[in-house]
């Protein structure tokens, strides 16, 4: 009954059909004058914060250039800032974080959609919506007192004895540190990731996997031949989706990740992140250079997420057209 | 004989799948059963009464903080949910050509702008030019936050209203404004309450923006021009100090946060069950 | 049931109830709307005492409210400056190059002494004491191992056990730091070259934390970690404060005692602004890693209320507040020192008036 081509063109009604009375063609007049006005403001907000930003970075990008994003030392005293560790630790942070989220998010959203009986999809749907709705700070909380003991008593001692032969898990046992904030990541990215799959895979047309199972596929092959391979460029997006959350997230990580701007190969050295080093610093920051360089950084972390969550939507976009947009 | 095999392999995906399923849902039930085991010993009246006690005291409470929270839930709602809504009727109504696909994209560019990059902007708008901490700052940032959610959610759910009951309105003769106000609206208020209630359970937890706008406060807030407490800012605090009592009331203001977030997504799908079954 | 068209309804109303709520405690001035509310932030260093301080003052002047937050003395030093707070706190002295970017003089006030320790999670909890030189190459990272044999000569007879150092320092901008690296730079000429002084440096080794709190709960933590803090937040978390040798070559713990005589000399040679630095002082008795800290507050204040009620704290709190600082384990300030900032803080001013009439 919902005529959706209809209400996407406003009204394609004739032009006598609209009121002509006057008082109803001023507050049509006003009310439009006011919708619009309201949509400028965010146009207004959004190029507002890119000038803001960029103006307040200029002293940093001046002094640097791009010298910043491949120097290494981060040093208040001697005024040199270089954002190469923080851009390392944002990346790894995330890929591990993805590594992990990744194939757990796009099985549980195989499971949730395609194979699971219909009697347990909703209790499961209901549980993973809670997830994500679980402020950063809290996963933080339970991230300092329960994860990263629990890394540091069990999990790091078994690792570096077991395969210490490889750099990435050398080092002392802190708890806190890369793989910590990896973890908490992927539990924080997780929902993200099965709720757009989750769409994408529902927004594969039905013919697809009737077609397979005519052929006599299994449940498993359906969705392997039909429905994942269409959905590819979709599953992509989604996964580009919780990129784009695990690169801005900033409280679970400032809080579980060691805070040390530093390159190091080891999952269990400390590291950072550019957004926890905007949330450590920020307030701080006692010449303006200094200032100047942490919002060069938020400008860089700005960029970095427009540019993946643009992508994102693109590739989700182009599975269904009409596959809604996440609510979070 | 591949028949077999072939079914094996079925057997075996569907249960990895549903293991995967199983080890996503882990994590929530590890993180409420902590929150609530810790959290809730540490509940009593003087959590929901008292102000912070100096460092190393024991006892006090949150009240402030909690009483912050919803204030600058009521502040971004001010700021947030007009410009919201109206935007997205402007979304789904307008005949312009190209404003509407600029606005809509820049939206969804809004909703990826991590928080913490709202929070410097708040900071150099808001902040810098008053020359002080306030809680309008920290409901300036959370309302930017809001602002997408609420704009796409009412774009969708104007959209979804049927043209019948448009055009039955226009042919009385109602001029188009009055349509929108009290036809087209009421008719998609649930949806858009919903998505409401999403965008507030996502801003009551957020902290990176309000660390340099709101700022914090011990004591109760001095109208909207001070800074202002927030109970995810006091979590925090609480949570990276040494100690242990604090630890304790961090716990209990998380198990409160949670709850304050969940049973707002609870009411919004209640109240929104049956009307749109159909069409989500 | 749950979702019947009447129980819809009713849940609508509570949702609309709810809204109505949030909007009237938002809108609403708070219940004790009638007090001033004065705003400060920095220094995590003196934290445990001026939140005892600002809580007993309600007590004392229940018509002011002093708010504030521990960020870090940069974030003090960097918000005073910005005026995005009425007074600073800082345990790191302005350079002068801060000072002149501020938009008035601003006045360093020293409030108390407090005392900066090295403190450590080892299991068995042994007593332990280290040398300047032992202090410096842990934090340059060239002492990575608590049984290395520097470590066991300096303190003879007790078990080391063989595991890694877990070096952990603040990860914001920092007066404690400041302390610490001055009088590191003060004892290893390679630590001043390589490191050097600051509120916030580059750290050769180690995991950062927030704040003194952030990094005694990340020793506290965590085995076989050393950090530094401030003697308040160590005792108060149950965690050591090693004797440290000192200047003359004694090993000291730090204490009341300790603090106040590594002042003691300052206390004849202040400079008139009160910027000076204690650590590593001559002196037998003396612990070297001390300091003052500081509330900075400007010379001319630009609102009159807000200006008399801080000179009325400020006074209040190097008399009286003086008497809470043993609690704690701070050191009051010495009298000669009392007596300078008396004069200073006749020196306030509002439009070129004192505050605080000559008594």
């Amino acid at each position: 009954m919902v005529q959706e081509g209809g209400a996407a063109e406003g009204l394609s009604l004739p032009r006598f059909a609209l009121s002509t009375r006057t008082a109803g063609r001023w507050g049509d007049q006003l009310f439009r004058l006011l919708i619009r006005a309201s949509a400028l403001a965010l146009l207004l907000i959004v190029s507002g914060m890119v000038v803001v930003m960029v103006r307040a970075a200029f002293p940093s990008i001046k002094a640097f250039g791009w010298r910043f994003l491949f120097t290494s030392t981060w040093d208040p005293v001697a005024q040199h800032f270089g954002a190469l560790p923080l851009i390392y630790g944002t990346i790894v942070s995330s890929l591990l974080a993805l590594l992990i989220a990744v194939p757990l998010g796009i099985g549980a959203a195989v499971f949730l959609s395609e194979l699971a009986p219909p009697w347990i999809r909703p209790p499961i749907s209901f549980l993973i919506e809670l997830l994500a709705a679980v402020p950063s700070v809290v996963y933080g909380l339970w991230g300092i007192f329960v994860l990263a003991p629990w890394l540091r008593t069990q999990v790091q001692p078994a690792l570096g004895s077991a395969l210490g032969f490889l750099p990435l898990f050398q080092g002392p046992p802190y708890g806190v540190g890369m793989l910590a904030a990896g973890l908490i990541l992927a539990i924080m990215v997780v929902p993200f990731i099965i709720a757009v799959s989750r769409e994408v895979l529902l927004a594969v047309p039905n013919t697809q996997r009737e077609a397979a199972l005519a052929l006599g596929a299994t449940r498993w092959e359906t969705t392997r031949l039909a429905v994942l391979r269409y959905a590819r460029s979709g599953l992509i997006g989604a996964v580009l989706l919780g990129l784009g959350r695990a690169l801005g997230e900033t409280m679970a990580v400032t809080m579980v990740i060691g805070n040390r701007a530093e390159i190091s190969a080891s999952l269990f050295a400390p590291g950072y992140t550019m957004a926890s080093l905007i949330a450590n610093e920020f307030t701080e920051a006692t010449s303006d250079l200094y200032l100047s360089a942490l919002i060069e950084v938020g400008l860089l972390l700005f960029v970095v997420t427009v540019i993946v969550n643009a992508l994102a939507r693109l590739l989700v976009w182009s599975v269904g057209g009409a596959v809604k947009e996440v609510r979070e | 004989m591949r028949a077999r095999f072939r079914r094996g392999v079925n057997t075996v995906m569907e249960s990895l799948t549903a293991f995967a399923a199983l080890l996503v849902v882990l994590p929530l039930i590890l993180i409420l059963g902590f929150l609530v085991y810790q959290g809730a010993s540490a509940l009593n009246l003087d959590f929901f009464t008292q102000l912070p006690k100096p460092v190393g005291e024991p006892g006090g409470g949150m009240a402030n903080a909690i009483v912050g929270t919803l204030t600058l839930i009521g502040l971004a709602s001010c700021l947030g949910l007009p410009l919201g809504i109206l935007g997205g009727i402007y979304l789904a109504e307008s005949r312009d050509r190209r404003l509407p696909w600029m606005v809509r994209f820049l939206a969804d560019v809004l909703n990826g702008v991590p928080s913490i990059v709202i929070g410097i902007f708040a900071y150099t708008i808001v902040v810098l030019p008053m020359r002080r901490f306030s809680a309008l700052a920290g409901g300036f940032a959370l309302a930017v936050i809001m602002l997408p959610i609420v704009l796409r959610t009412t774009e969708e759910l104007v959209r979804l209203v049927p043209a019948s009951l448009r055009e039955a309105a226009l042919a009385l003769g109602i001029p188009e404004w009055k349509v929108i106000l009290r036809v087209v609206l009421p008719t998609a208020r649930a949806g858009i309450i919903t998505g409401v209630m999403v965008s507030v359970a996502r801003i009551a937890g957020e902290t990176a923006p309000l660390l340099f706008t709101a700022f914090g406060n011990r004591f109760w807030h001095q109208g909207l021009l001070q800074p202002i407490a927030a109970l995810p800012l006091q979590i925090f605090a609480y949570a990276i100090a040494p100690f242990d009592d604090w630890h304790r009331q961090a716990w209990a203001g998380a198990l409160v946060l949670i709850m304050m977030i969940f049973l707002s997504s609870l009411v919004a799908r209640i109240v929104t069950r049956g009307r749109y079954s159909g069409l989500r | 049931m749950w979702t019947s068209a009447p129980v819809r309804r009713m849940l609508r109303l509570a949702l609309l109830g709810l809204a109505g709520l949030v909007l009237t405690a938002g809108l609403a001035p708070s219940p004790v709307s009638a007090q001033m509310l004065m705003n400060g932030a920095g220094a995590t260093f003196p934290y445990p005492i001026y939140s005892k301080w600002f809580d007993e003052y309600t007590r004392v002047d229940p018509n002011v409210r002093f708010n504030y937050q521990s960020i870090g003395s940069g974030g003090g030093i960097r918000q005073i400056t910005e005026r995005t707070v009425d007074f600073g706190a800082t345990d790191g002295p302005m350079t002068d190059e801060q000072l002149k970017s501020a938009p008035g003089e601003l006045f360093h006030i020293p409030t108390v002494l407090g005392a900066v320790v090295a403190t450590y999670n080892l299991p068995g909890d042994p007593k332990l004491r280290f040398t300047p030189d032992l202090l410096a190459d842990i934090f340059l990272g060239k002492i990575t191992k608590w049984n290395d044999p520097r470590i066991s000569a300096v303190n003879p007879g007790v078990a080391l056990p063989d595991q890694p150092i877990v070096v952990v320092h603040r990860s914001d901008g920092s007066g404690t730091t400041y302390i610490w690296v001055d009088y590191l730079s003060k004892v290893s000429k390679e630590w001043e070259q390589k490191v050097g002084r600051g509120t916030s440096v580059n750290w050769p080794v180690g995991l950062g934390g927030k704040g003194n709190e952030g990094v005694s709960g990340q020793v506290k933590s965590t085995p076989g970690a050393i950090g530094y803090v401030e003697l308040a937040y160590a005792i108060k978390n149950n965690l050591p404060a090693p004797m440290v040798r000192n200047q003359a070559g004694k090993f000291v713990q730090p204490s009341i005692q300790s603090t106040t005589a590594a002042a003691a000399g300052a206390a004849k040679s202040m400079p008139s602004d009160f910027r000076v630095s204690l650590t590593n002082p001559p002196g037998d008795d003396a612990y070297p890693i001390a300091s003052f800290t500081w509330l900075l507050v400007y010379n001319d204040q630009s609102d009159q209320a807000k200006g008399q009620a801080l000179v009325k704290f400020l006074w209040w709190a190097i008399h009286d507040g003086e008497k809470y600082t043993s609690d704690l384990l701070y050191a009051p300030l010495p009298a000669p020192v009392v007596k300078l900032i008396e004069a200073k803080i006749h020196q306030i001013t509002f439009q070129g008036k004192p505050l605080l009439a000559a008594r």
